[in-house]
Order: structure tokens, then C-alpha cells, then sequence
């Protein structure tokens, strides 16, 4: 049907309006993620300090994007090198750990290239840093990765020229199951120790060793509540300050 | 390895020596330990000389990763490597196929030749 503006000589083509379809049966819910660093410390420290430290990360955070990324996720981060080729150097590796709050956060890539494993321990908001790149989605069972030092290589090793994945829903991240198996011991630490709470070993100990392992378990930790600090208020209040200046 | 991470290379280091030469990868019964450190300070990081006793002689040699974490934004390897060296600099090996880290071309002029040798950089 060829829609005559009103001179009667036919105009550019217009497509039809898409249909707009709106799902009233399933709430789509947004995923809030607010970045752990935003999130200070338990102290007596003035309240300002936050402040202050907020600002600079969300004005950083205008500049550059950093993308969301949990402990498990395999990035690229291309940083600004003197020394190196073309001035730019592009690492790939898993997130092991992320450490730090407020403008000094940080996050520990490793990578085993040529049989040699390597860690970088990056800061989020240097400004030498160029481009953080998400390459694998996949959250894991622990937050802390440390473990994989004492895996077989096999884990840990993970393809340079991998490329990025497109992120599907606004929705769920998928959690890897992996068990990961261990070199013969010994380890760097205990990983079979309680206090690690590590789930994501396959341990091929022998049980008297577990059982043993299990003689340094603190059960009443969890009850202790002088270690407690309830977060949800705090950030919901960040959520909403984050948010609010983001958008300016 | 066997040890847990140091404060950098010391006397009597055991280390891992990184490129294709024969004195390096030949097998011996005991492991090229560090006798003596080139520095004030008797710990050597990346980019110092050190001593190294393999197969029963002295040899040179320069370090190119170590265990102990460096200032950030630096690579840190899962073993402390090392680079035969003679002593006016030359290397000893053809190749080195472990990554090297960029710092080490600050010093272009007195590092030129391992350098060149390195494949991969990190």
C-alpha cells in the first residue's frame, strides 16, 4: 500500500510501526549490581571520606565504563604501557578475587601462557587502564579463586584471541559448577580447611584427612553477632545516590 | 615448587632457568640454586643479575619473574625465572619461549640482547 503524502507524489518510504508487545503476565524484573568497592567498610570512619571517594568513582566511571564482572569472569583489560608494543597491553584472564574498597579497588587476572602461569593485580580506577572487556560470563561457586594456583594448569588456562560474548538477558549470570581437581598436595594453603569454605574442589583426599580437616571448624561463627554487618539498608541508599548521578 | 613465595631472589633460591641452553636444561641432580645477589640489598627482584651454581659451576644469570607480587599493574609468575647471562651481558640461550614482562625494557640498553630473544611479552 504506497501512502501518498498530501502533494499526491509518492514520499520516501515509511515502514510499518512495530508492534510493541508487552508481556503482563511476566514481570521483567531489572538485576541491580552495585559494584562491591561502592560499598565501605565497617568502621568508625567519617562518613565524608565515602563521600568524597563515591564521587570520584562515579566521575571515573562517566569516562570510562567498567562493566559488571563477578569473581569467575574472563576479561581482557587493555592498559596503556610505555614499554610495550604500540604503547598497549592486552592481558586475558580469569577474575580470581576482588579486593579493595573505594578508588583503590582491584582485581586479579590469571592466565597460564606457555606453561608459565601469570597474575596480574589490576586497580579499576587507574587511569592507565583503557578497555575492560567481558570475553565469558560465568559466575563460580566461591568469590575467592585462589585455589586455582594449586590446580592443574588445565583451569586455569584460557585462550587469548577468545572472543567476547553478548550478554542475553538483563537477567540471571549462569553459575559454573565447575570441581576442580588439584595438584598432588602440598598446597599453598589448606584449601580442605572450613575456614575457606571452598565448594568448588573436587577433593580426592582420603576421609581420615577431611575428617581431620573438619577438627578446625568454628560452627559458632555464623551465630557470632558482633561480626554481623547488615549491608541492605547502606546499599540501597548507594544504589539510589550511584544511579541518580550517573544519569546527569 | 615446593616452597611458599619469598621476598624476591636470595642466596640459596632454587630457580627455574627459562631459556633453551643446554646448561639450563640439562637434567642434574640438585636444582640451580642463587649463590650471590648483584644488589645493596641482598634480595633481587626483576631486572637484577644473581649467581646461579648449575651442574657444579658458576653462571650469571638475570631474573625475569618471581613469585613475590610487584607494584601493580606488573605480572607475577608461579615460579621464580631466570635468564643464563654471561658476563658482559650476552645470553647464553637461543630462545625464550616464558612470557617476559614490559618492565624489563626500560633498561633497552643493558637488556637488548635477552630482549631479542624473547618471544612472548606480557
Amino acid at each position: 500500500v504506497c501512502r501518498l503524502s498530501s502533494d499526491e507524489k509518492p514520499g520516501k518510504f515509511q515502514p510499518p510501526p512495530k508492534p510493541v508487545i508487552i508481556d503482563k503476565l511476566k514481570q521483567i524484573e531489572e538485576r541491580r549490581f552495585l559494584s562491591p568497592e561502592f560499598i565501605p567498610p565497617r568502621g568508625r570512619m567519617d562518613p565524608l571520606k565515602f563521600f568524597i571517594e563515591r564521587k570520584d568513582m562515579i566521575q571515573r566511571r562517566k569516562v570510562f565504563n567498567i562493566p559488571e564482572f563477578y569473581v569467575g569472569h574472563i576479561l581482557a583489560v587493555t592498559t596503556a604501557d610505555l614499554y610495550a608494543k604500540d604503547k598497549v597491553n592486552r592481558f586475558v584472564g580469569i577474575c580470581i578475587q576482588r579486593g579493595g574498597k573505594g578508588l583503590g579497588a582491584t582485581f586479579v587476572l590469571r592466565n597460564v601462557i606457555e606453561d608459565q602461569g601469570v597474575e596480574i593485580c589490576y586497580e579499576l580506577y587507574n587511569p592507565r587502564i583503557q578497555a575492560i572487556e567481558v570475553l565469558k560470563l560465568e559466575k563460580r561457586l566461591d568469590d575467592n579463586l585462589m585455589y586455582l594456583r594449586d590446580a592443574l594448569p588445565e583451569y586455569s588456562t584460557f585462550d587469548v584471541n577468545m572472543k567476547p560474548e553478548t550478554r542475553l538477558d538483563h537477567e540471571e549470570i549462569p553459575v559454573n559448577k565447575l570441581q576442580v581437581r588439584m595438584k598432588p598436595k602440598p598446597w599453598s594453603k589448606r584449601w580442605e580447611r572450613p575456614r575457606y569454605n571452598i565448594k568448588g574442589i573436587k577433593f580426592e583426599l582420603p576421609e581420615k584427612v577431611m575428617k581431620e580437616a573438619q577438627k578446625w571448624s568454628q560452627p559458632w561463627l555464623e551465630f557470632d553477632m558482633l561480626r554481623e554487618y547488615d549491608t541492605s539498608k547502606i546499599e540501597e541508599k548507594i544504589w539510589k545516590e550511584v544511579n541518580e548521578e550517573l544519569k546527569k | 615448587s615446593i616452597t611458599g613465595a619469598c621476598g624476591g631472589i636470595q642466596k640459596l633460591t632454587r630457580v627455574r632457568v627459562v631459556d633453551n641452553s643446554t646448561l639450563g636444561n640439562t637434567p642434574y641432580h640438585r636444582p640451580p640454586k642463587c649463590i650471590h645477589v648483584y644488589n645493596k640489598a641482598g634480595v633481587g627482584k626483576v631486572g637484577d643479575k644473581i649467581l646461579l651454581a648449575i651442574k657444579g659451576e658458576k653462571k650469571k644469570a638475570l631474573i625475569v619473574g618471581q613469585k613475590m607480587p610487584g607494584p601493580t599493574m606488573t605480572p607475577k609468575f608461579d615460579s621464580n625465572n631466570v635468564v643464563l647471562i654471561e658476563d658482559n651481558g650476552n645470553p647464553v640461550g637461543t630462545r625464550i619461549k616464558t612470557p617476559i614482562p614490559y618492565i624489563l625494557r626500560q633498561r633497552e640498553g643493558e637488556f637488548s640482547k635477552v630482549l631479542a630473544i624473547a618471544r612472548n611479552f606480557v
